[in-house]
């Protein structure tokens, strides 16, 4: 059992990107801001803090999530994996070379998400594909580019970090 | 960001949750069972829930079975949405929850929390009331298994300091023919305007609907109505209409009116499609 | 000009923040922190119309970490960009859910956000204006008392005391009420929707410190960074000089950012503080309600036309939900009018633009400006005018498109250069949306396809005298700093910048290193990073820039080479002599100054300076509208094609088509970023996006959750983009403005399309599936 008090803040442990880290937190903190206050991990945006908008999407488990929809103290026994723990990811590259970045503040959580489809699913059909990016929004794109960004990384089979 | 503080406990057994709770509420403290968490986050944020404590149920052995069991499937109450899903154990669950919220929120929302949810559509439910569901209840070393029928009146009525454990649905429900339908106002990740959830079982069909009225429901007296065969489909439909259990909502999502418009089509296609396989 | 092969220009250089982006590493705004910073978080208000009677801080007081708490007596006068309307806090009353009335200040975000929930504010109601219509009516609750007592800022803007008209925009071009007459076609239709949002995925975020020596820092994502220093000038009695402005790299705009609300309210602040820096940066709720938002518009458009189809008359009467303030929306008023027609030859033409007030969130610019808006309600005119008159509509728009030698309605005379072709604009999209198969078809059981297009134009109404400059240093490399206060919102423009110094200095993009960031102490003066302006006012001060750079490389190269500076030329990071490039000298050799052997040195670091300001551009007649309103028009046209399911009105969109005359195009795929998402967003707008009041003017979709917006999979399965060329001469390298011009014609095209395949007018928006079917009941009564 891990119990915590109510109002003072507490030193927990983080699996991020491969370390661990401290930080110290409330019980109603967030991951997205444990992640970006404690640990400097300004990837993961905050757009709407609702769970509806994607910017803050990070994988925990491996599996895509909106760290505003977790509280930190929630996941502290389970690995998360940021945009900043995506440096080589084949994802990053395919935005850039299909013109899928704009104002790039919706971008990081793509990147992450997309990652996470492409590596769970390398043969992701059409229906699969907008099922999990229905989950970010993005303003600038239009999504056609990000789309190609998909398209092409699965046509590659370049799927997996090399 | 939350403004407010509240404690967070994880504990391991259905017991000590329930404990917790009641010594809370002793103590005249506030505390909720916390199981995705998704809807105590968002609206905690946004002042309109208060709490002093949240019981993550998560660590709860019992709560994340997702397995068949003799002649049921048993799914415990924080199994994610997309879990139950990808399992394909339960098509027609799979299919209604498949439509909740956005796919990365799935990964997240449990089917537990969205039955207990504070919103009107809590469609996880509409398979699990056609498929005739029980659940298994906590509270201190009591456990009980009841039918989900009995204790959901609106919503899950359940004693205080009792919480839903897992959800128990005979085997036999399982690949009956279904149908899953959702309307949304436009995109397809928004609220229900209609949701509709229904099976064939023994030449009948069974339909629950969410987004209709104030709540979901199911209603004997309408699938009556609607299995009436011997009735052209849209008579049915027509006298279904003035079955609903109360008014037809009318909101942002939809107007009363246009939330008739769309369920009439909906049942038309539900109908036809499903009497073909009977 | 046109003749040259360009190295640089016109190819597709990607994006000098992209790689970057892809990291996650930029870090925007909010994403600063430190300790000791403060947070500021805003109480703000539960009614859309009513006194203030109470503000009980007591309890917020209680709050651990609170430090100050600023309401709107502090600052008891009114601020705004155009029409000086707006308290920063509200006080004695309230005009719109969501208005600020008190800024809470604490060492953590939650526990100002806590004190703001113990504020106890007590409102007394006051009737609502909750559409235009009502607050056109003679006995119409007022907003503003005395309207017309503000203080105007800049001039055209004509608010009426004892009315809710914050501006009154009057074009009169030849004989409107004889011509009216005369027509032997006419139509009349009215159009209208709701306020909405810009949705920028980073909401505006501010911090703000003020030194001991009083200098006021400001760091924020806004598209106006000079503007901040007038406003804290004009407004706060701060000395221009005194405030310095940064801008790192903003998520989105979309002219959202370009108007002055949160830095105010942060200097408020962070003044109550001692000085303190602190961060105010809004929730997405706030974002969207507290913050302003996009007009709604209620249009009735009147064309008169010969039977052939030749429109004579037009009459166009635009009531532009403005909100509480009229911020920029009376600048909307203004642009709208300079533009009411369309792209469209009519020689009499009577507009009537009004900026309304209403307890509605007030609305500043969106991308566009009035241009989307104007372009929906005259396009589906013209649609429908195509239909009484049987002709086809792309005949009818052809017959009508404006050319050079026409005059717009402010009667600025058209020449090849300040506007495109839209006749070679329309003929390529025909072709793209393959209009002569067909406009509309069966495509299976109660579906249909249909098509649907618009043609659309804009000027740049920048100030009279907006300007740029560019500052250019040059490294002991060779390489390049180009340092400009174009703002990169997204758009692309410092690429676009490099790309035009690059082509300029004949080198690589890989020399060119463009700042990213804006900081008003370092780079030259810009207007503002709006109106499609960047290209062209930045994009001559680039050229302005290299052209001295290149003097002083000459001069010291003519030097060195022992001749004149005449015989040299520029380029592969050389000076060279043009009879004989081989012998020459390289840059990275006089960039810095040259040395020789001896030691001697000459001629110092190569420094570029330049700037360029708008020329001959006038404000506009009181009475007729007369004036010369920007420096070009862009034209272009749009089209798109859907497959309807006429059971229950849910559609797809199965191509979109955008084509553009923006004169020559520096990236052509930055370009196609522009149209594209442009297009996005004036379908998803059209599909989907409006604000929804209740009787009490309560926004009740203050979230995305409720404000469905396309997303990823319902965008046009085809989107095609190209472009038609025609110069402008006095553009960078024949450049003019593109940014906003995706956006315009979307939602037309998606109307008309839609409207054809049901063959009902639908004249409002959003285009949901329930107001389609809403309005073919009402088309069967």
């Amino acid at each position: 059992m891990n119990s915590l008090s109510k109002t003072s803040k507490q030193l927990i442990q983080l699996h991020v990107n491969g370390e661990t880290h401290d930080a110290v937190v409330r019980s109603a903190d967030t991951l997205l801001i444990a992640l970006r206050e404690q640990l400097g991990l300004t990837g993961a945006k905050r757009g709407c803090e609702n769970g509806d908008c994607g910017a803050c999407s990070v994988l925990i488990n491996g599996k895509p999530s909106h760290s505003c929809l977790s509280l930190a103290v929630e996941v502290i026994d389970q690995p998360i994996t940021t945009i900043e723990g995506l440096m080589d990811s084949p994802v990053s590259k395919a935005f850039v070379d299909n013109w899928a970045i704009q104002c790039g503040y919706c971008t990081p959580g793509f990147i992450v998400n997309c990652h996470s489809l492409i590596t769970t699913h390398p043969d992701a059909n059409d229906e699969l594909i907008e099922e999990w990016l229905q989950s970010n929004i993005c303003r600038c794109t239009g999504y056609e580019e990000i789309r190609e960004a998909v398209h092409t990384l699965l046509a590659s089979g370049q799927t997996e970090n090399e | 960001m939350i403004a407010f503080d509240f404690k967070y406990i994880k504990p391991t057994t259905a017991k000590e949750a329930s404990k917790l709770f009641l010594n809370a509420k002793q103590k005249g403290n506030k505390a909720m069972f916390y199981s995705g968490g998704t809807e105590i986050i968002t609206l905690a944020r946004v002042n309109q829930l208060q709490t002093d404590m949240v019981i993550d149920i998560k660590g709860i052995p019992e709560c994340n079975v997702l397995e068949i069991r003799g002649n049921e499937l048993v799914i415990g109450s924080t199994v994610s949405l997309n879990d139950i899903a990808k399992s394909k154990l339960f098509p027609l669950l799979g299919d209604t929850v498949q439509r909740i919220a956005d796919h990365t929120s799935r990964n997240k929302i449990t089917i537990g929390g969205n039955l207990n949810s504070e919103l009107i559509y809590k469609e996880g439910i509409l398979p699990l009331l056609v498929a005739d569901a029980k659940v298994k209840l906590a509270k201190g070393l009591e456990q009980r298994i009841v039918s989900l029928e009995s204790i959901f009146k609106k919503q899950l009525e359940l004693e205080t300091g009792e919480f839903l454990v897992q959800i128990i649905v005979d085997k036999s429900y399982l690949d009956h023919p279904h149908m899953a339908k959702k309307r949304t106002k436009i995109s397809k990740v928004g609220y229900p305007v209609v949701s509709v959830a229904a099976l064939v079982k023994e030449c009948q069909i069974q339909i629950a609907f969410s987004g209709v009225c104030q709540y979901p429901f199911r209603s004997f007296k309408l699938e009556s109505v609607l299995n009436d065969t011997k009735v052209p489909v849209m008579e049915r439909i027509g006298t279904a209409m003035q079955h609903l259990p109360e008014d037809v909502v009318d909101d942002i999502q939809g107007t009363k009116a246009y939330r008739t418009f769309v369920l009439r089509n909906v049942l038309k296609d539900i109908l036809e499609e499903l009497e073909l396989t009977k | 000009m046109t003749n040259k092969v360009f190295t640089t220009v016109g190819k597709p250089e990607q994006r000098i923040d992209a790689v970057e982006k892809s990291t996650g590493k930029v870090r925007y705004v909010g994403d600063y922190s430190v300790p000791g910073l403060m947070h500021a978080k805003l109480v703000t208000s539960t009614q859309a119309h009513a006194k203030i009677t109470s503000i009980d801080t007591t309890e917020a007081w209680k709050v651990p970490g609170v430090r100050a708490i600023v309401t709107g007596e502090v600052f008891p006068y009114h601020i705004g960009p155009i029409l000086a309307d707006r308290p920063p806090l509200a006080f004695e009353k309230v005009r719109y859910y969501g208005e600020p009335v008190a800024i809470i200040v604490a060492d953590h975000e939650y526990q100002a956000k806590l004190a703001t929930t113990k504020v106890k504010v007590e409102y007394d109601p006051l009737p609502i204006v909750n559409s235009v219509q009502q607050a056109f009516q003679a006995d119409a609750p007022l907003v503003h008392e005395n309207a017309g007592s503000y203080t105007k800022i800049i001039s055209n803007v004509y608010p009426k005391t004892g009315t809710n008209i914050g501006s009154h925009i009057k074009i009169r071009k030849g004989n409107f009420e004889d011509e009216w007459e005369n027509c032997e076609e006419t139509i009349t239709a009215n159009y209208s929707f709701n306020l909405s949002d810009h949705v920028a995925l980073e909401t505006r975020s501010t911090r703000v410190e003020i030194n001991p020596r009083g200098k006021v820092i400001v760091h924020s994502c806004s598209q106006s960074p000079f503007t901040i220093k007038k406003v804290l000038n004009q407004f706060f009695n701060v000395e221009v000089g005194n405030v310095l402005v940064h801008i790192p790299m903003i998520g989105g705009a979309f002219g959202g950012k370009g108007t002055v609300q949160l830095e105010p309210l942060a200097y408020l602040a962070s003044k109550s503080v001692g000085g303190k820096l602190v961060k105010l940066e809004m929730d997405r709720e706030e974002d969207m309600i507290t913050s302003p938002c996009r007009v709604g518009l209620d249009a009735t458009v009147q064309l008169g036309a010969t039977k052939e189809g030749k429109l004579v008359a037009g009459k166009y009467t635009y009531l532009l939900d403005s909100g509480a303030y009229t911020d920029q929306a009376a600048g909307i008023t203004r642009a709208a009018a300079i533009d009411c027609t369309g792209p469209y030859d009519i020689p009499n033409v009577w507009c009537d633009s009004y900026c309304v007030y209403t307890n509605h969130p007030f609305a500043t610019s969106f991308r566009g400006y009035g241009h989307p808006e104007l372009t929906f309600a005259v396009e589906r005119t013209m649609d429908q005018l195509a239909k009484q008159l049987q002709i086809d509509p792309i005949q009818l728009r052809i017959i009508n498109g404006i050319k050079p030698g026409h005059t717009t309605p402010t009667q600025t005379v058209l020449t090849a250069n300040n506007i495109g072709d839209i006749e070679k604009c329309i003929n390529r999209a025909k072709e793209l949306i393959q209009w002569d198969e067909g406009q509309k078809m069966v495509s299976g059981k109660n579906k249909v396809r249909s098509k649907g297009i618009s043609m659309f134009w804009k000027t740049s109404t920048t100030a009279t005298n907006a300007e740029a400059g560019a500052i250019l240093t040059f490294e002991a490399d060779g390489s390049v700093n180009l340092n400009c206060a174009a703002i990169e919102l997204g758009q692309g423009t410092k690429t676009i910048l490099g790309q035009i110094l690059a082509e300029k200095l004949g080198m690589g993009m890989d020399k060119i290193h463009v700042t990213m960031e804006t900081n008003t102490q370092y780079d030259p003066h810009q207007w503002r990073t709006v109106a499609s302006s960047s290209t062209f006012l930045a994009g001559r001060a680039v050229i302005a820039a290299a052209d001295h750079a290149i003097t002083q490389l000459k001069k010291t190269a003519a030097t060195v080479l022992k001749c004149s500076p005449d015989d040299l030329d520029i380029g592969g990071g050389k000076v060279y002599l043009k009879p004989d490039p081989a012998f020459g000298v390289d840059i990275k050799e006089i960039a810095l100054g040259y040395t020789y052997p001896s030691g001697h040195s000459i001629d110092g670091q190569v420094v570029g300076i330049g700037k360029h300001i708008q020329r001959h551009l006038t404000p506009m007649d009181e009475e007729t509208g007369f004036g010369k309103p920007g420096p070009w028009w862009s034209v272009g046209v749009q089209a798109v094609e859907v497959e309807m399911d006429t059971r229950d009105f849910t559609y797809t969109i199965l191509k979109g088509v955008t084509v553009l005359d923006g004169g020559t195009i520096i990236n052509p795929k930055t370009a196609q970023q522009q149209m594209r998402g442009g297009m996005y967003m004036g379908l998803s707008y059209a599909t989907s996006e409006k604000f929804i009041f209740d009787e009490h003017g309560v926004v009740q979709n203050t979230g995305l959750r409720n404000y469905p917006m396309l997303r990823y999979g319902e965008q046009p399965a085809q989107y095609l983009v190209d472009f038609i060329e025609s110069p402008a001469a006095d553009g960078p390298f024949g450049a003019r403005g593109i940014g906003e011009y995706g956006v315009i014609g979307a939602p037309a095209c998606l109307a008309n399309s839609l409207s054809y395949a049901l063959d009902v007018a639908l004249n409002q928006l959003p285009l949901t599936p329930e107001s389609i079917w809403e309005a073919s009941r009402g088309s069967e009564e």
